[in-house]
């Protein structure tokens, strides 16, 4: 069994022209102990799936899947209670901007301190505790000084290590980190992503890796999902994505790797954007900005491939019979 | 934070010197003179009224008259009323407990139901309750005092004959004040039921003045509300797990309190507006009623006094308010 199943995973938003589809159809497996990335531009739906399955999203967003299931629980029958007894215990995320994800009025250590007594019933010296340890496994200097210093005295990288510290409190066995790097300075973006490698391997946690860097997926996934405006264009293992991209929309993400960018080329492969809620195209979502689109990728909506061609998403998937 | 004290306090000195000039302005502008008023209907000679005036010292050029008032307030002295002789400061320090009592009962009655009103609100929001909340309050914000308390009256004394009309207390019981506060020295005296007087006469007063503040205090605290629960924190602290009432009552709601708070403090001055309102229609014997009976009186002293007391309570509570944001958000604390 996974630790985390999902199957058909859609999730729309009432709004105030109608339901928007933010994410479709999106399956996913992850096994204990083993990184995951979740690749894709803005706007594709990274985000709103993984909040979807913390149950984080606001009232305003429908949830329905096949299966959403997290170690057997099934999290869409799952009373409030019990889903809250998961939440922050044995799965937990962190976020895009940690600037803006820690309470301004509250210190750290009351921050960090408040779920480990929450969820593992420990007193407040014990707490105490736990929380140097925590900052200390995540790098913090002078970590018991820390405990008493609020949000604004902290830099976005010092602010993420807490958000880190805070969502390892409870030895999740899935931690779920969306996109930690992109608000943080260049140079404080690896120090980042080595710090949440090393913790899941010393922990043995699953980590769900959203990112849109590749160059971030190919120093540390082992399985790579691509997504794109709400689909789930591709699935591969790290090295059969980057040797073998079967979706062109995952080819066009890796021209864009600056490594591979030819002489001359502009780094940005694939001209316009994601589309959103008022431009969504007919047949193939992809079929606007894709080099190989034809009528029928105008016309028709296609199906996922073979698991030999990473269920590309395509009418005509790179590598297949054309 | 000493600096941020400071800083607030230097700002209210020039507040302070425009407030003595809009009090002393103010009577003057109203059509009559003092003198006149005391004459009444039978009038009084040109001779007669020039001299009276001018023992008063009314009949100097305005600003001169101006400037001998600030030399005064500066040295504490607000100068006797022109109708009972008796101080101005004094006169109001008599009857100030009335009032604050009041706007102190009022004030906790409107955050009592205003603040967890708002805040149920926006955590339900959309809901029938929430819309119930926004309708009530409307209401009750736009609901013109006087009207307001004489339905009540109509309704609680007059056919139901549960609270009195007027008055503090019943004439019933006698005691020597020693807090001013009619509640607690009811209870001093330890006479049998002047408490539960003191209680049903302050009822309907308390709810007539409390209506507004509790009406925009309610939905300053459902907006403010509404702005913080959307933040990145809120998620962070429901992606612990924490129970929405931890996350709602702790989390979002010690960030919203900045600008309820400063409703709160806004509200307290526009309370004492409505005091003397409330005062006139209940015969409270506070400062609102007897600031109206001096105006009527064209009591110039009295009346400049009164106003620049009643502004300073104002501003002191501001200043208050002011000092709180230090406690609330430690951004502000440490000078940031
Ligand atoms: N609460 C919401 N109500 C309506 N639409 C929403 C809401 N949250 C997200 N969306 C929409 O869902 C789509 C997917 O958003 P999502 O945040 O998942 O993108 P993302 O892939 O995480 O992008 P980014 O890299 O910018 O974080 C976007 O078009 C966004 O506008
Ligand atoms: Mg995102």
């Amino acid at each position: 069994m996974s630790l985390l199943e999902i199957r058909n995973l859609t999730v729309r938003f009432a709004t105030a022209s109608g339901w928007f589809t933010a994410v479709e159809g999106v399956d996913l497996s992850v096994e204990k102990g083993e990184i995951v990335a979740i690749v894709g531009e803005s706007g594709s739906g990274k985000s709103v799936s993984m909040l979807a399955v913390m149950g984080l999203l606001p009232p305003t967003a429908q949830v329905t899947a096949d299966v959403l299931a997290f170690d057997g629980k099934d999290l869409l029958t799952i009373s409030p209670a019990e889903r809250r007894a998961l939440t922050g215990a044995d799965m937990a995320m962190i976020f895009q901007e940690p600037m803006s994800s820690l309470n301004p009025c509250f210190t750290v250590g009351f921050q960090i301190e408040e779920a480990l007594r929450l969820h593992l019933g420990l007193n407040k010296r014990q707490a105490r505790d736990r929380a140097v340890e925590l900052l200390t496994q995540v790098g913090i200097p002078s970590p018991a000084q820390r405990l008493s210093a609020y949000p604004h005295q902290l830099s976005g990288g010092m602010s993420q290590r807490v958000m880190i510290a805070m969502a390892i409190a409870c030895d999740p066995r899935l931690l779920i980190a969306d996109e930690p790097t992109t608000a943080l300075d260049v140079t404080i973006q690896a120090q980042i992503l080595d710090l949440l490698v090393d913790l899941q391997e010393r922990r043995g946690m699953a980590l769900i890796l959203i990112t849109h860097a590749m160059g971030v997926v190919a120093e540390t996934a082992q399985r790579v999902v691509v997504q794109y405006a709400g689909w789930q264009v591709e699935k591969q293992d790290v090295y059969g994505l980057f040797d073998h991209p079967h979706h062109p929309y995952t080819a066009a993400l890796l021209t864009a790797l600056p490594e591979r960018a030819v002489e001359g080329t502009r780094l940005a492969s694939i001209p316009g954007v994601v589309p959103g809620q008022f431009d969504k195209p007919s047949g193939c979502l992809f079929h606007p900005r894709c080099p190989r689109a034809d009528q029928r990728c105008v016309e028709v909506r296609p199906v996922p491939a073979g698991p030999e061609l990473g269920e590309a998403v395509c009418h005509y998937p790179l590598g297949g019979a054309r | 934070m000493l600096r941020f004290i400071l800083s607030r306090i230097a700002v209210l000195i020039p507040t302070f010197v425009g407030v003595t000039l809009v009090a002393f302005l103010f009577i003057r502008l109203l059509p009559g003179d003092p003198v006149e008023m005391m004459a009444g209907e039978r009038g009084t000679s040109p001779e007669r009224h020039a001299e009276l005036m001018a023992r008063f010292g009314f009949d100097r050029p305005w600003w001169e008259q101006y400037l001998a008032f600030l030399g005064n307030v500066l040295q504490g002295d607000l100068g006797n009323s022109i109708v009972t002789k008796a101080p101005v400061l004094s006169e109001f320090l008599t009857l100030f407990p009335a009032t604050l009592e009041l706007s102190i009962c009022a004030i906790l009655f409107a955050i009592v139901f205003g603040l967890p009103a708002g805040v149920l609100a926006a955590s339900r929001r959309g809901t029938i309750f929430d819309h119930g909340v926004m309708a009530v309050t409307l209401t009750g914000y736009s609901m013109p005092i006087f009207w307001w308390g004489l339905l009540l009256i109509i309704l609680f004394s007059g056919i139901l004959g549960w609270t009195p009309v007027s008055g503090r207390i019943d004439l019933l019981y006698f005691f020597e004040p020693v807090t001013g506060f009619m509640l607690i020295d009811s209870l001093l005296s330890d006479q049998d039921g002047a408490f539960m007087s003191a209680f049903s006469h302050l009822v309907l007063p308390t709810i007539v003045l409390g209506t507004i503040p509790l009406a925009v205090i309610a939905r300053q605290t459902r907006s403010a509300m509404l702005e913080v629960l959307s933040e990145d924190y809120v998620r962070t602290a429901r992606a612990k797990g924490l129970p929405t009432r931890r996350v709602v009552g702790l989390h979002a709601f010690r960030n919203a309190l900045i600008p309820v708070v400063t409703t709160i403090g806004l509200q307290t001055g526009v309370l004492l507006a409505g005091a003397i309102l409330t005062e006139t229609i209940f015969s409270w014997p506070g400062v609102g009623k007897w600031l109206i009976d001096s105006i009527f009186r064209r009591d110039y002293p009295s009346v400049q006094g009164g106003l620049l007391l009643i502004a300073s309570v104002v501003m002191i509570v501001n200043l208050l308010v002011d000092l709180t944001y230090g406690l609330i958000d430690p951004r502000i604390r440490h000078g940031r």
